[in-house]
């Protein structure tokens, strides 16, 4: 595995106003991320692992401290920089998967493609790789509410990957799935990851998610509980 | 990207179909109530431009004072002399010689005794020297039976009056009125036709008979009590009628009670006050009208907006710059505004149309009315009528979406991203 360090949190604190005093989110996070890692963070509600994640796919900024996504200091990014940074190097996998219902699965699959304005046949042909990936290239033309949760979920999956970015954030990604599904996509991303070198960071108190992980962070109160590597063959 | 919108839009009958619909309602409404304003409101001043005061109206000085009271005794003489001079200083316009008169119409029996009486109000019209008094009122559309007055004698009488007399074309009857110089005078008609003209007033008593007939029997030889002027346009337009009597009236008017003046129509009786309550209750409804489907459209605009945040949040996450989701809304209201304000015209110009072919009969609320108010009401489409309703619809749409539109702005790409996830 690569140990190229592509995210970099170096004492960093999240605090969000709560009337007039402030809630304390994030607390002096100190935390390295290398490219390929499988990394789970976890903890219960309120824990900070969400907001942890937002910040990194730079949809959130630190109150204090550094925060270095792929060589950019997310808190110096303006909003069209931080867009530039989701659209060329991110993808995002949501509990709900949200899809856009109107279009076919091959068109919410196209979509961050058509932002990065890459010429129609090439588009196809990178649509239908990331299809196959998760196994759906027999349901380019359906819609999403004619799938399956699973296959809306793999359909989500194929969108973050289908520009290979460099990294993945999913939060929560099998909160809505039943037990075969979770596994199924989760050996999805897995093999994506280890194929692809795809960084994988997961938001998750998931037991089938985290017998996944290669990396586990314990959040607790916006601290890092605990930070282990665990090696194994799934 | 553009045909990927094109297809969330057309796709999603909640973003297209929808909003497309509550638009053109909205502009329908508009467009037709402007059309039925000005249909009624302009139907009713030239009802009575056309019956009574003409656009603009020559009168003695002396007769203009009092002209309610009809006082032929100060009518305007030498009628021909300022007729031609009217004709040639103002060629845009139509002018004819009427005499308006109050009598009695007395019917004989056989042996010559009264059968019947009635008061009327009578107009000495030109009826057989051209047609253009013929064509102004109408005349042979509200010809109920009988026919036009031909020769000299002939006379019209409207046909419930004529009913009430008892008397049927064909028939002769006497007017009973006074001569120009207060005597008495008795002249004989033959009823050649009766005529229901739809307005109330009108129909309740009148007698119509050529000038020259009319002149006959209240001894007015070249005279007349006023000449009433139509624009060759059709329709009546303060400014001009008002600079037009200016101009007359700087060049005949003196000091003398018999010189001739000029009066627009906004500028006889209670008319001006008509026409200037028209033309503010117009603007008024109007105004109410497109300030109220504003605020509905702008509403539609601003919910399908807010609707939409959860979408405007995921494309947010996969990269789409907020500058764009912004502009992509707005471009998708212009389309709905444009579709649902052309798609509202066109049906409001439509119900505006049959209104104005077709109207809409109130004769039986009008019974018993003093005010010269048609008993068909018509819609009068105008050339307003093709973007009255057009731009506030494509405005309060693109409105209602810039406002909803700011949220993305203003709430943290974080927050929306929340919004998305709830």
């Amino acid at each position: 595995m690569e140990t190229q360090t592509i995210i970099s949190v170096k004492e960093m604190y999240k605090r969000f106003p709560m009337g007039k005093t402030e809630f304390t989110a994030l607390e002096n996070l100190n935390l390295d991320f290398a490219q390929g890692e499988f990394t789970g963070l976890i903890g219960p509600s309120g824990s900070g692992k969400t907001t942890l994640l937002n910040i990194l796919g730079s949809l959130d900024v630190p109150t204090l401290g550094e925060a270095t996504v792929l060589g950019k200091s997310i808190g110096k990014l303006n909003t069209h920089e931080a867009a530039m940074l989701r659209r060329e190097s991110l993808g995002f996998i949501f509990q709900s998967y949200n899809l856009l219902a109107v279009h076919t699965v091959f068109e919410n699959v196209e979509f961050p493609l058509l932002l990065l304005k890459i010429p129609s046949q090439e588009r196809r042909k990178m649509v239908q790789e990331a299809l196959e990936w998760v196994g759906l290239s027999d349901k380019i033309r359906s819609k999403p509410p004619q799938l399956s949760g699973g296959q809306c979920q793999r359909v989500a999956i194929a969108r973050a990957m289908v520009k290979k970015p460099k990294l993945v954030l999913a939060d929560e990604p099998t909160a809505n799935l039943d037990a075969a599904n979770s596994h199924h996509i989760l050996k999805t991303m897995l093999t994506l990851n280890q194929e692809l070198k795809t960084t994988f960071i997961f938001a998750t108190h998931d037991e089938k998610v985290i017998s996944y992980l290669n990396r586990k962070i314990y959040l607790l109160d916006g601290r890092v509980d605990k930070d282990e590597v665990v090696t194994h063959n799934k | 990207m553009i045909k990927f919108l094109i297809k969330g839009l057309l796709r999603d009958k909640s973003r297209s179909r929808l909003p497309i619909m509550v638009v053109a309602i909205g502009v329908t409404l508009t467009v037709f109530m402007h059309a039925y304003i000005t249909g009624f409101m302009g139907d009713t001043i030239e009802m009575n431009a056309r019956f009574t005061t003409g656009h603009v109206k020559v009168m003695t000085r002396a007769y203009a004072e009092d002209a309610s009271l009809l006082p032929n005794d100060l009518a305007l003489m030498q009628i021909e002399e300022l007729l031609d001079s009217l004709r040639s200083l103002y060629p845009d316009m139509s002018w004819s010689p009427r005499i308006q008169f109050g009598g009695l119409i007395d019917v004989p029996d056989s042996a010559g005794e009264t059968r019947s009486q009635g008061t009327a109000i009578g107009w000495g019209l030109e009826l057989i020297a051209n047609q253009d008094e013929l064509n102004r009122l109408d005349l042979q559309k509200a010809l109920r039976s009988g026919h036009l007055p031909r020769k000299s004698g002939d006379a019209l009488l409207s046909h419930t009056f004529a009913g009430k007399l008892g008397i049927a074309p064909g028939d002769e009857f006497t007017l009973i009125s006074s001569t120009m110089n207060g005597g008495m005078a008795m002249y004989n008609f033959r009823l050649s036709g009766t005529v229901h003209f739809g307005v109330e007033i009108m129909d309740r008593g009148s007698i119509i008979a050529d000038l020259k007939d009319v002149q006959l029997a209240l001894e007015m030889e070249n005279a007349a009590g006023e000449i009433t002027g139509f624009s060759n346009t059709g329709f009546y337009h303060n400014n001009q009628a008002e600079k037009l009597s200016d101009s007359f009236n700087s060049k005949f008017k003196t000091d003398d009670e018999f010189s001739p003046v000029m009066l627009s129509l906004s500028q006889q009786g209670n008319m001006g006050q008509y026409v200037q309550m028209s033309e503010v209750w117009s603007a008024y409804v109007s105004l109410i009208f497109i300030f109220a489907m504003s605020l509905v459209l702008w509403n539609a605009g601003l919910l399908g907006g807010l609707r939409r945040y959860g979408e405007v949040g995921i494309r947010l996450a996969i990269g789409e710059s907020k500058g764009h989701v912004y502009r992509s809304m707005i471009a998708e209201s212009v389309f709905i505004g444009i579709a649902g304000s052309v798609t509202g015209t066109a049906i409001g110009l439509g119900f505006a149309w049959l209104l104005q072919t077709y109207g809409l009969d109130i004769s039986g609320m009008m019974q018993g009315a003093s005010l010269m108010m048609p008993t068909i009401i018509k819609a009068r489409i105008t050339p307003t009528d093709f973007y009255i309703g057009f731009f506030p619809g494509v405005i309060s749409t693109v409105i209602g979406t810039l406002l909803s539109g700011i949220g993305i702005y203003r709430r943290q790409t974080a927050k929306l991203f929340k919004e998305l996830e709830a």
